[in-house]
């Protein structure tokens, strides 16, 4: 305890708070833990049994906002070039994020019953990352693309 | 849910033809991540599944996660092939199932 | 980089606040009705076009399956007198206004109006109640509760592209006492903060503060979703997040200090176009 009285040296009321908002800061970042970019590939992977994806695949079109004036409520359009036809379609499309607390965010399934593989929906991104979009098709090829997307935090007021 | 998912599908369609639906869900998709004011962390509860489904064979389903916002809107495809009903169905946490059917007639 | 930034827009914020605080915000009777901005504009002329997207379409907007229970309402007998809103009104789009004459179209382009009980602003929220109380014998809704803005939204919406209006400026009018109360309210400075309305909307409108555009905060695309409460949500909701922003005290919903406002704020936007239920961010 003395000893521990001795070594205190005084710290001005501002030094204080930047000591105490850095605290803060660490252990914000200890205890929300988000997903990485590997995590988001890990993931992709499981999703597609570990097949090669051609990424950055001219296939799959991603519409997103560039900046996102929520990020609560962002909406997403992803198109995949496909015929869509019993022997040539999409099977799925998986969204990822590899900054959302954890990557997933919604996989659609499809039939060639869809005649068109494009679809929308709206997302919650916690903050500016990559959006991924994995096609799975039914020869089993996996097609990928990705978006950045700025999240602001956007909305003053309650 | 308490409020009636809203689907738009077309009343007529020619055949083959490729047309758009869209679904607007009322639900607050809690995601798990959440603490509520006791500090206690508020358990995840959000619609998990949406399936659309023409004479029992499914045509188009999601799997969603939290990361899907409140309210969830789905917008898909599907080819006209013959008149008929088409189930539309959302599934939450808790296993509670919500049904919406439509018909389309095909000429 | 990020801090500078942030650091000087607070700085020219609160500076421009500061300089004007120092003038006198009273005006002379002859300019009481001069408009306070030179050209008038909605939250909608700066969303993103994907948030505009989500209100212009009427089936996407997220608002609407709250409209459509309230739809449901409209049609619904209710209270001991057993009757429903369509019984006195006839459907909601009735440009007659049913068998007592009185349509829902043109409501959200004229309210608040005048309630000769309180001798004060009455806005749809609470019209609604009234209208529960006194004629279905009903327990009312909830302010804010999920009814009560689906059917403020329902009753709105027929008033849409319809242009604001008010009298209430006019010292003839019974809401100008109202409307003197709201424009003090403006421009009084209030919470830890110290800012008053027109600090951030009316000397700053149209400037970013950090990624936040401020608006002039017009009142026309209200009741709204809000994307940032990811629910729908009044006009007084604003309010009070808006006085929770500066760190000051809430009011209460439908407390006259916000009916004041209410009041004061469909003034500062006249003619611009009804489109509640909105999406803003």
């Amino acid at each position: 305890m003395t000893k521990t009285n001795e070594n205190m040296v005084r710290v001005d009321r501002r030094e204080a708070l930047k000591v105490a908002g850095a605290s803060v800061l660490a252990i914000g970042f200890a205890s929300t833990a988000h997903a990485t970019p590997e995590d988001a590939v890990k993931y992709i992977g499981e999703k597609t049994g570990g097949a090669a994806a051609t990424e950055g695949s001219a296939k799959v079109t991603i519409k997103l906002p560039e900046i996102a004036e929520n990020g609560a409520t962002v909406p997403i359009t992803v198109v995949v070039d496909s015929p869509m036809t019993d022997a040539d379609h999409v099977k799925h499309i998986h969204l990822v994020a590899d900054g959302n607390p954890s990557p997933q965010i919604v996989s659609f399934n499809l039939t060639p019953g869809c005649g068109k593989a494009e679809v929308s929906t709206r997302i919650r991104l916690g903050k500016t990352q990559n959006v991924i979009a994995a096609a799975v098709m039914s020869d089993g090829s996996v097609h990928t693309n990705k978006q950045e997307v700025k999240v602001t935090i956007g909305g003053c007021g309650g | 849910m308490s409020k009636k998912p809203r689907v738009k599908l077309p009343k007529s369609a020619q055949k083959g033809e490729i047309v758009e639906v869209k679904t607007l869900a009322t639900h607050g998709m809690e995601t798990g991540n959440r603490k509520g004011k006791d500090g206690n962390k508020i358990p995840r509860l959000i619609l998990n599944k949406f399936t659309c489904s023409f004479g029992g064979k499914e045509i188009f389903s999601a799997d969603m996660h939290p990361s899907v916002s409140a309210n969830p809107y789905i917008a898909f495809n599907i080819r006209a092939e013959s008149s008929g009903e088409y189930t539309f169905t959302w599934i939450d946490d808790n296993k509670e199932v919500t049904e919406v059917k439509e018909t389309m007639t095909v000429s | 980089m990020h801090k500078v930034k942030s650091v000087t827009a607070m700085a020219v914020l609160l500076g421009a606040g500061l300089a004007l605080g120092a003038c006198t915000t009273e005006s002379t009777t002859k300019d009481v009705m001069k408009h306070p901005y030179k050209e008038v504009w909605s939250g909608y002329s700066t969303a993103t076009p994907e948030t505009r997207a989500m209100q212009d379409d009427d089936f996407a907007n997220p608002y609407m399956p709250y409209v459509d229970a309230a739809a449901e309402l409209w049609d619904t007998p209710a209270g001991e007198a057993k009757k429903s809103c369509a019984d006195c009104h006839g459907a909601p789009d009735d440009a007659k206004g049913g068998s007592m004459g009185i349509p829902m179209k043109g409501v959200g382009a004229k309210y608040p109006a005048y309630d000769p009980e309180s001798h004060g602003p009455i806005n749809v929220e609470l019209r609604i109640q009234k209208c529960q109380t006194d004629h279905q014998k009903a327990k009312p809704f909830k302010y804010e509760s999920d009814e009560l803005l689906g059917m403020t939204g329902l009753v709105v919406m027929q008033s849409r592209g319809m242009k604001r209006e008010t009298k209430a400026a006019e010292q003839s009018d019974p809401l100008y006492p109202a409307w003197l109360q709201g424009k003090a309210f403006y421009y009084q400075r209030r919470g830890q903060l110290d800012l008053a309305c027109k600090h951030c909307h009316e000397d700053n409108a149209a400037i970013l503060v950090r990624a936040e555009l401020l608006s002039q905060g017009q009142s026309n695309g209200f009741p709204t979703y809000r994307l940032k409460w990811q629910k729908p949500g009044s006009l007084h909701r604003r309010f009070r997040g808006c006085n929770n922003n500066i760190r000051s005290e809430p009011y209460a919903y439908g407390s006259d200090e916000y009916l004041a406002l209410e009041t004061y704020l469909a003034w500062r936007g006249r003619g611009l176009p009804i489109e509640g239920p909105s999406v803003r961010k």
